[in-house]
Parts: structure tokens; sequence; C-alpha cells
């Protein structure tokens, strides 16, 4: 098995904006995602919301500021750490990642070839 | 010697992608694949020489590119690393449980002198895996299944080659490092996996057929590519309509080639062609095919693309054609289909049901829906143009052929639409 991140970008505003029952509805929804990704054979191990970019702090060399180190439409909110087979099956367990709001990344973890 | 040359050449045309594919699944790693069915053709020109041209040439081939991929250290490194395309070890007595790295064993592999049909199929999907960059789709298709140089990609598609190698490369590091499969999709996957394949099959014909820039309107050897492989393709996967139906397409659109340029070097528009040049067997195959497919449910979008091809196809003069149900066809087209260039095409075919005002109020309707996705084609500036023109509104149409010249990059063209630029500003 590979690993593969799922990276979650989505609008912050629209959320900010979403009815209070779209939360839930979220919430249940990446429950629901952990189950399904066990039903296909796939593994989830590792994975976070991450609180909004204005939280963000950025370091380049030395120079501290404020906000995420790159300003996007959709931003970066949260991340999925899977193991697959192969590209399809890693395919097939991000498409059911729920980001209503965006779309998601996936990107196979580096692999160091063994001494 | 010259004969051992020519079943050499002959070999690399038919069997490339065979020797290739079966490889591929030894070797599991690409760029493994390609260097040992090389060095089997290398191996061959020697060989063959001195022990004459085998009875199967393709079988002598495989074999000997997966020896040398077994026997090559390079291939135990990769699988100690894991880092090569997973493969499903295959094999008439092959278990598909496990999606293992592990292959059967080099004996089994070894006897297995037939052509395993999967093995191209698997190659032909892995390269057009959506994964993959539309372009290096193409460039990968190319390169691995119909075993053309990178140098010879680089040229029909008018970039260096430098820069070809690269995209190629790119393509190859994409499968390996985020581990595309080696494999052929589920029946679940196949409608959307096989549009993707027909498309960059398309792709190279289209490319071909008009040339997007460069001083020749078509590139036979890119046209020809493309009839191959979709030859290939639907021996691979007899049952699938729109496989057929982008065969048909092609047959019946490239029956034209030798109308659409004069001895002049001009272009010659579809109106003007001598159709008694039109390779009338290719079109008695592609109307053949498309009736076929037409059969047995909701056509896919290129059996409906072969059913325009071929309504054009068996008119005897363009006054005959049947532009009503060209449009027709077209609104089909568009159902399943919603592309901005499908919905001008209409709009051409809408012009020549109804006359140019019909035209060009489809084409405002068009551009205000679509206008933006189409800024860079420079057919839209050209219908608008030709519409104009045939209104008499000379100054209109002027402006819009030259709209059209700041985006066209084909030469023919070019010429063309300054010849249609000069006649207006000059009378």
């Amino acid at each position: 098995m590979a690993q593969y991140v799922v990276l979650i970008y989505e609008s912050e505003s629209e959320y900010a904006n979403a009815a209070p029952e779209v939360y839930g509805q979220i919430m249940d929804a990446h429950n629901r995602f952990a189950e399904q990704v066990v039903e296909r054979g796939g593994k989830v191990a590792g994975g976070n919301a991450l609180q909004a970019t204005d939280t963000a702090t950025s370091i380049r060399g030395d120079v501290v500021t404020d906000g995420p180190f790159v300003e996007t439409k959709e931003a970066l909110g949260g991340f999925y750490l899977l193991e697959a087979d192969d590209l399809d099956q890693a395919i097939k367990m991000a498409k059911m990642v729920p980001a209503r709001f965006g779309g998601v990344e996936v990107r196979p973890v580096m692999v160091f070839p063994a001494a | 010697m010259d004969e051992v040359k020519g079943a050499l050449t002959a070999a690399h045309r038919h069997e490339w992608a065979r020797v290739l594919a079966a490889t591929v699944r030894v070797a599991g790693d690409i760029d493994l694949a390609q260097e040992c069915a090389q060095d089997a053709y290398v191996s061959a020109l020697a060989t063959w020489r001195l022990d004459g041209i085998p009875r199967t040439p393709g079988a002598w081939l495989t074999t000997t590119a997966r020896r040398k991929a077994l026997d090559s250290p390079r291939r135990a490194a990769a699988l100690r690393a894991r880092i090569p395309l997973l493969m499903e070890p295959g094999g008439p007595a092959g278990s598909r449980a496990n999606n293992t790295v592990a292959s059967p064993s080099p004996e089994t592999q070894l006897t297995e002198m037939d052509d395993i049909p999967d093995d191209r199929l698997r190659l032909v999907f892995t390269c057009c895996h959506p994964a993959l960059a539309r372009e290096a789709q193409v460039a990968l298709t190319l390169r691995l299944v119909c075993g053309l140089t990178t140098e010879q990609i680089a040229h029909a598609f008018l970039v260096s080659e430098p820069t070809m190698a690269a995209r190629v490369t790119r393509a190859k590091k994409k499968i390996s490092g985020a581990r595309i499969p080696y494999r052929v999709p589920d029946p679940h996957e196949l409608p959307e996996r096989l549009d993707a394949v027909l498309t960059a099959v398309h792709l190279v014909f289209t490319a071909g057929h008009t040339a997007p820039t460069g001083d020749s309107l078509v590139r036979p050897d890119l046209v020809d590519r493309s009839i191959e492989l979709c030859k290939v393709l639907v021996d691979l996967m007899p049952d699938e309509r729109e496989v057929r139906g982008l065969l048909a397409l092609i047959l019946l659109t490239d029956a034209r080639r030798m109308t659409r340029v004069n001895e002049g070097g001009q272009l010659v528009l579809l109106e003007d062609q001598d159709r008694s040049r039109w390779d009338r067997a290719a079109i008695e195959r592609g109307r053949g095919m498309v009736l076929e497919a037409l059969r047995g449910g909701r056509p896919g979008r290129f059996v409906i693309q072969a059913a325009i091809a071929a309504l054009h196809a068996e008119a005897p003069r363009f006054a005959d054609t049947d532009w009503a149900e060209i449009v027709d066809l077209y609104d089909l087209l568009l159902d399943t289909w919603p592309s901005p260039v499908v919905a001008l095409n209409r709009v051409v075919a809408v012009g020549f049901r109804s006359g140019a005002e019909a035209g060009l109020q489809a084409l405002e309707q068009l551009e205000a829906d679509d206008g933006p996705a189409l800024s860079t084609y420079h057919y839209l500036p050209a219908t608008r143009a030709d519409f104009l023109r045939r209104l008499g509104h000379d100054q209109a149409a002027a402006a819009a052929y030259r709209r059209a010249l700041a985006l066209a990059q084909n030469d023919v063209e070019r010429a063309f639409l300054e010849g249609r630029l000069t006649t207006l500003t000059t009378s």
C-alpha cells in the first residue's frame, strides 16, 4: 500500500455564509467518509481539519507574517493521509472526501528508496 | 540484409505496441520496458541476419524483450524500492487476487508466446489516464503505443524536441510517482476512461487533418497513426460502438484528403472540392460502420459525429447536402456533448440550412452564451466573417477576417483568410 495526502481546498466565505445545519451535515459526511474508506479496502492513516486562514502564520526565511503562504480563492482547510494500492484507488477515496465549497488535491507521499 | 531491415521496419510498425505492452508487465517499469524492447529490436538486426527472419517476428521480439527485462538488475532494484507501476499478475493461470508487485514466475512468463490483447489495452488506458494532462496523454500514446520517436512527435506537433522529451518524461514520472496502475479500467469506469482514450486518438487525428500551425494543412503521419491506433482499438474492443464511431469518423473525414488543398497549396473549401476524387472505398466503409453503430440504442458523441460526416460524404454535390438533418444531428450531439466548439459547428450548419442571416443570429446567441470559451478560436470570427460577407456587409466582414487572422496560425488557412480579406478591401 502507498500513502497519499488529500488536501481539502474550500472557499472560506461560502463556509461562513452557510446555514447552521450545514456544519452538522459536513461533520456527518466526514464521519461517513472514514467508514467508506474502510469499506473499500483503504485506510485513513491520519487527517485533521485546520482552523481558518486568518489564524495562519507564514515564515519565509526569518520573516514571520500573518496569513497563509499563498492567497488563493479556495483556502487549505484540512487534509487526510490515506493508504491505497494505487492512484485509482486513492482517487476513488478522494472523491468521497466532503468538499462541497471547493475540491481536493491528491498528492503521493514521497518514497525514499530503501538503502 | 535489406530483407532483414525490411522485416524489422514492418515489425516495428505493427508489433511495437504488443512487444512493449507485454514487456511492461514483466519489467514493472515503463522506462526499463522501453529500453528492453528497443534492445530486442537491435538484437534482432544481428541475430536475424545470422539465423534468418523468424516465422513470427512479434513473438521473437516479445520473448527477447521480456528475457532482457527479467535479467535486468534494474528490475530487481525497482522491485526492492517498490517504486514501479503496479501490475496485475496476468497469464492464463495467473491469479488476479492480489495486486502485488511480484509477478508470476519467469518460466510462466516465457512460455506465454501468444499476444495477450489486454496488455495493449492496459498500455493505452495507462497512457490516457485522466491524471495526465491531455497533451501528455497524446504524446505518451504516440510514443509508447505507436512507437514514434520523440523527434517525430515533436515535429508532428511543431514543438522542439527537448520540449516534447520533457513532456514525455514528466508523464512517465507522474505514472511512477503517483502510482498510476497498469490496468484496464473496471466495467463501471470504462465509459469515462474510454472516452478519454478516444479523445486522445481523435486529437491525434485532428492535429493531422488540420495542423494548428505550420506550412501544410495536413500532417499525414499523424492521420495515419490515428487510423492505425483506432483499428487496434476496434480489434481490442469489438463491442464498443464509440470506438467504431471514431474509426468511421476518421475514415469519412480523411476520405477528402486529396481534395482539400489544390496544386498551388491553397485551401479548397468543402463546397469547391472535387467529390470524384474523394476516397469512395473509405466512405463506403465509414458509412457501413455508422449504420451498424447507430443500431442498438442511443449513440455516443463519436458515432453522432461520424453520422454527420457520413451525410457530407454521401451528398453527390455540396448543394445536395441535407443540412436540416445535419442540424438535427448537431442538436443531438450537443445533448451528449455540450461543447462551445460543437455549438459553433452547429451555427455553421444553421447558416447553410436557413441562410446567413439566421446563421448570424445563431452566432450572436452563441457568443452571448459561450464567447469567452472561444476567445482564441479563429473559426469563430472566420464564421462571422463568412456570414457577413454573404450578406454583403463588407466592412464588418473585413473586420472579422482581421480578427480571425490575428488568431489563426496555420499558413494555408491564413492565406485563405487573407485572400478573402483582399477581395473585400479591393473591390
